[in-house]
């Protein structure tokens, strides 16, 4: 399995996310966002991190950087796509994603171990893990409140397009357990091919128990099925 | 040319006397320029002419130590081929004028101090300290502070993994803002700021030059008044954006040998970064200030000179490789000018369109910059012991409520949620526990770091203070598994002009130094900041003191947390009942008096190698050294935030419980241990002649000593964790 993982200046995830993928089995390969190819990969990551310094908004200038393009058509051709934090940011700043990460309701960055439920696991990205399974990610983020249209949010539903939501330990979705104001609690999402992943908490940040916890390792072994 | 008048020197916080030196070293009058170099140089802040003949006292050797005080940071060696890099710097004066500002361009100074030197920045830790939180300034003080700590840490991508926060009314109009970094470097590759060979290429890169921060050192370097707030202009705007270019620009620069000699624009910008590396390598240094690539028009070579803009950095390249470098930063999108030579001179001169604006000694300025020999006075200690027996009579559960529920002592992650932890992924430790813990990348060992003061104990015996800082600090390394490597000191003082407070400043040292070197725990780097204070009213003598300590193979860390029902509570070392300058008076009687507990640096070592010992043996469950607040506060701390509370027994030779449950006597430590466990603990602990008690037991859902006091541990959480949130 070949991955790619997109640098942008101002990325700071971008080691954490190698060293996962490493760890993982992947084949990994990093590039530089003023490249104009990409080299072949199954799957392409864009890290988290402050990329352009979050200047304009979070995501924004990244959205229009020269990688940007390829990362676009090899979406349109079905590669996968996993974006994380600023990565999510960027995904909606491209329009690969729906919607848009807003300021976090209670306008601070939040850095913490939440829980989220897993909303459907017949994705590539998802299928290792149980329905409903609940488990303890990291987030950091300053804006990570997702919000979008009410047209968008049936298509979600109607589409089982939310991949996680922000619950409590016993996996109640409620306001109590909703860290940063997200729309129906929405922790991460996919298009409707499924073959794009956008989410807020750190997948990677999970993955050795000295360090955190070992639930974030289901995910890198989905996408290696 | 303009005449320097008295009034000018004044403005330029040099004294009359420091003029006359001037005058007498160059020979002839400075015009405008040199004379702001000197004060750049002569200051407080970049020349620590107060403090240094006490600093040389300190002791900054060992097997350990790689690189000790001198360099931008201090450097000690971890085995194999790693290195540990690390610094505190304190941001003081510009966070009061502008929280924001001041406090994220106090951590992004300190990671270019610490990536300057090759290695890459692994931990960011903190040191505040604000006035009292009824002061109508507090509030808005400590939300820019952390807010800036955090934007700067979080968006460059270093993880902030410990830190303090305290408050007292005498930071009412003068809060301390101290920044630690920490980071990782191999042995051969570290780098340094000596310059070497005449000739060579002076390289600036990083951001352009604004007019920010002219005279910022200057500032921290004189007290407040009432016109501190026109000095707003003189606090430097960060960009970690540009810093996270930077940095990894010049790690990349440094995989090969294309550096000489690096320094980093701190304060005094590129005055003291060019006069430092010359002076090093006892060479001259050539300046073409048209060159400097500035962000404002018509800049003077006055202001180009004394600009703080931060995220730049000064280079001496090896003659060729200039243009490698020159892709590298270009690659980042960053600047890369030659701005000069070096010479043979051993002059610092200044060129401005062909013409010589200024040309001074570099020996002028930092070797013969002033040393003072300022007096000071012993403290005059009150012998008188306090009295307890005038004291209204208090329940333990209501004053341990009082402590628990007060702003020093509920839980920070308010404030620590606020700051990326994580980023980097090898933060094993977070904040919350006696020290931090971090892994180094791809390997099993990892270092602790912690960062401590005991500013009330400092001010009422600065001897003992500045033993009992270094002692705690070692405990908490201790208490994570840790084995204490050395330290770096920030010593956050009032007026060195006043005999009493340069009396506390000698006495907290001779104190430092004395731990220091009992334990064998040097201090490889620090900073002092003077003038701490406003209008003649001085903050608490303040040293902080932020260590360093390596686990040599990591496992899942202990915590302080309680982890299982039923499992044996013992204390290491023994209870006096030391009441004096305790958090129990302070919290529940507002008093301040008497002396601080004493220290005895043999039990100290004793009982924390013990500790270590039991830990590396994987005997102990969790454990927790007893610092402020006392034993009870420090077993409540351990059910706090674990799924189980506790049954304390009573004493058994003590009488007073008050004395037993709140004395702050030193050199002790709380492990959880398995019955399973108990008796190989105990056997050690005999053989090694250490003196210890059980204290009593975990249990499920309530804290407790029988018959005193009984809370639920959602309450028990729900009372330390109110406080920030309802502030």
């Amino acid at each position: 399995m070949k991955s790619s993982v997109i640098v942008f200046p101002g990325s700071n995830c971008d080691r954490d996310i190698a060293t996962a993928l490493e760890k993982m089995q992947f084949k990994n390969q990093m590039v530089w966002h003023k490249e104009t190819s990409l080299p072949k990969s199954d799957l392409i990551v864009i890290p988290g991190g402050f990329s352009y310094g979050d200047y304009l908004r979070s995501g924004a200038i990244a959205g229009k950087s020269i990688i940007i393009d390829e990362v676009i058509k090899a979406a349109n051709s079905g590669c996968l796509i996993l974006g994380i934090c600023n990565g999510f940011q960027i995904l909606t700043e491209t329009g690969l994603l729906k919607g848009t990460l807003l300021r976090n309701r209670d306008l601070k960055f939040i850095n913490r171990d939440v829980n989220i439920k897993v909303m459907n696991n017949e994705t590539k990205f998802t299928s290792k893990y149980k329905l409903n399974e609940i488990l303890k990610i990291n987030i950091a983020h300053n804006e990570g409140n997702f919000f979008t249209d009410s047209k968008h949010r049936d298509q979600l539903k109607k589409e089982n397009l939310v991949a996680f939501k922000y619950c409590d330990e016993k996996g109640n979705i409620s306001e109590g357990s909703n860290p940063n104001g997200s729309i129906d609690n929405i922790a991460g999402i996919y298009n409707s091919k499924k073959n794009i992943l956008g989410m807020m908490p750190h997948p990677e940040r999970m993955i050795d128990q000295i360090i955190s916890n070992t639930d974030g390792v289901n995910l890198f072994t989905s996408l290696m099925n | 040319m303009m005449e320097i008048t008295n009034t000018i020197i004044e403005k330029h916080g040099l004294k009359i006397e420091e003029y006359k030196n001037i005058k007498k070293l160059l020979n002839r009058n400075p015009n405008l320029l040199e004379l702001g170099i000197f004060s750049a140089m002569w200051n407080e802040h970049c020349s620590y002419k107060s403090s240094r003949i006490h600093l040389k006292k300190l002791p900054t050797k060992g097997k350990q130590v790689i690189q000790g005080p001198g360099e931008n940071a201090g450097v000690v060696d971890i085995g194999d081929d790693d290195a540990i890099v690390f610094k505190i710097e304190s941001h003081n004066h510009p966070s009061y004028i502008e929280p924001y500002q001041g406090a994220a361009t106090g951590v992004g100074g300190i990671l270019r101090d610490v990536f300057t030197m090759g290695a890459r920045p692994i931990a960011l830790l903190n040191s505040i300290h604000f006035g009292s939180p009824s002061h109508p300034k507090t509030k808005g003080l400590l939300n820019g502070v952390v807010s800036g700590i955090g934007g700067y840490g979080n968006c460059i991508g270093i993880p902030t993994v410990a830190g303090e926060t305290k408050f007292n009314e005498t930071y009412n109009e003068n809060i301390l803002v101290n920044a630690m970094a920490v980071g990782h470097v191999k042995k051969d590759k570290i780098f340094y700021s000596k310059a070497k060979g005449v000739g060579k290429s002076v390289v600036y890169v990083g951001s352009k030059t604004g007019r920010d921060g002219i005279h910022g050192a200057s500032m921290a370097s004189a007290e407040f008044d009432e016109n501190s707030e026109e000095k707003k202009p003189t606090v430097q705007v960060g960009d970690p954006f540009t810093e996270k270019l930077l940095l990894e620009a010049c790690l990349e620069l440094m995989r090969d040998d294309s550096i000489i000699a690096i320094q980093d624009m701190g304060a005094a910008g590129l005055t003291s970064s060019s006069v430092e590396m010359a002076s090093k390598g006892s060479l001259g240094i050539e300046l073409n200030l048209d060159k400097v690539p500035c962000r404002e028009e018509n800049m003077t070579p006055y202001e180009i000179m004394l600009s703080e803009s931060q995220e730049r950095m000064l280079i001496i390249l090896e003659n060729g490789m200039e243009e490698k470098a020159k892709k590298i930063f270009e690659k980042w999108d960053l600047n890369f000018t030659i701005i000069g030579k070096t010479t043979n001179t051993k002059k610092l001169t200044l060129k401005y369109k062909d013409k010589t604006e200024g040309e001074i000694p570099i020996d002028a300025l930092a070797a013969n910059a002033p040393v003072y020999d300022r007096k000071w006075t012993r403290k005059n200690y009150n012998k008188n012991k306090f009295d307890f027996k005038k004291l209204k009579k208090i329940k333990i559960e209501e004053a341990l409520i009082k402590i628990l529920s007060s702003p020093n002592h509920s839980n920070k992650s308010w404030i620590t949620n606020q700051y990326d932890q994580m980023v980097m992924c090898d933060t094993a430790q977070r904040s919350g526990s006696d020290a931090a813990i971090i892994r180094i990348h791809n390997k099993d060992k990892a270092i602790a770091v912690s960062v401590d003061s005991s500013a009330n104990y400092c001010k009422s015996h600065p001897i003992t203070g500045g033993k009992q800082i270094v002692c705690e600090n070692w405990r908490n390394l201790i208490s994570v598994g840790a084995r204490p490597l050395a330290i770096t000191n920030c010593l956050n003082f009032g007026n060195p002009e006043n005999h009493e407070i340069m009396g506390e400043f000698a006495e907290c040292l001779e104190g430092i130094k004395e731990a220091c070197e009992f334990l064998n725990y040097p201090v490889v780097s620090g900073n002092v900041s003077f003038y701490n204070g406003t209008n003649k009213r001085n903050i608490l003598p303040t040293p902080v003191i932020g260590g360093v300590g390596l686990i040599k193979k990591i496992f899942k860390p202990l915590g302080h947390s309680f982890k299982k029902d039923k499992s044996i509570l013992i204390k290491i070392g023994k209870t006096f009942g030391h009441l004096e300058q305790s958090c129990f008076l302070k919290e529940n009687y507002s008093i301040i008096e008497g002396r601080p507990p004493e220290v005895n640096l043999t039990n100290e070592k004793n009982n924390g190698e013990a500790v270590l010992k039991l830990i590396n043996e994987n005997l102990i469950e969790s454990s927790h050294d007893v610092s402020n607040g006392g034993l009870l506060v420090a077993l409540s701390e351990m059910a706090i935030n674990s799924n189980f509370g506790a049954k304390i027994d009573k004493p058994k030779k003590l009488n007073n419980l008050i004395e037993y449950y709140f004395g702050e006597d030193q050199g002790r430590y709380i492990l959880e241990v398995s019955e399973d466990n108990f008796k190989k603990v105990e056997k050690t602990l005999k053989n090694g002649n250490i003196y210890f008690e059980k204290i009593g037991v975990t249990q499920e859902k309530f804290f407790e000593i029988e018959g005193e006091l009984k809370i639920d541990l959602n309450n028990l959480f729900k009372i330390n964790n109110q406080w920030y949130n309802n502030y």
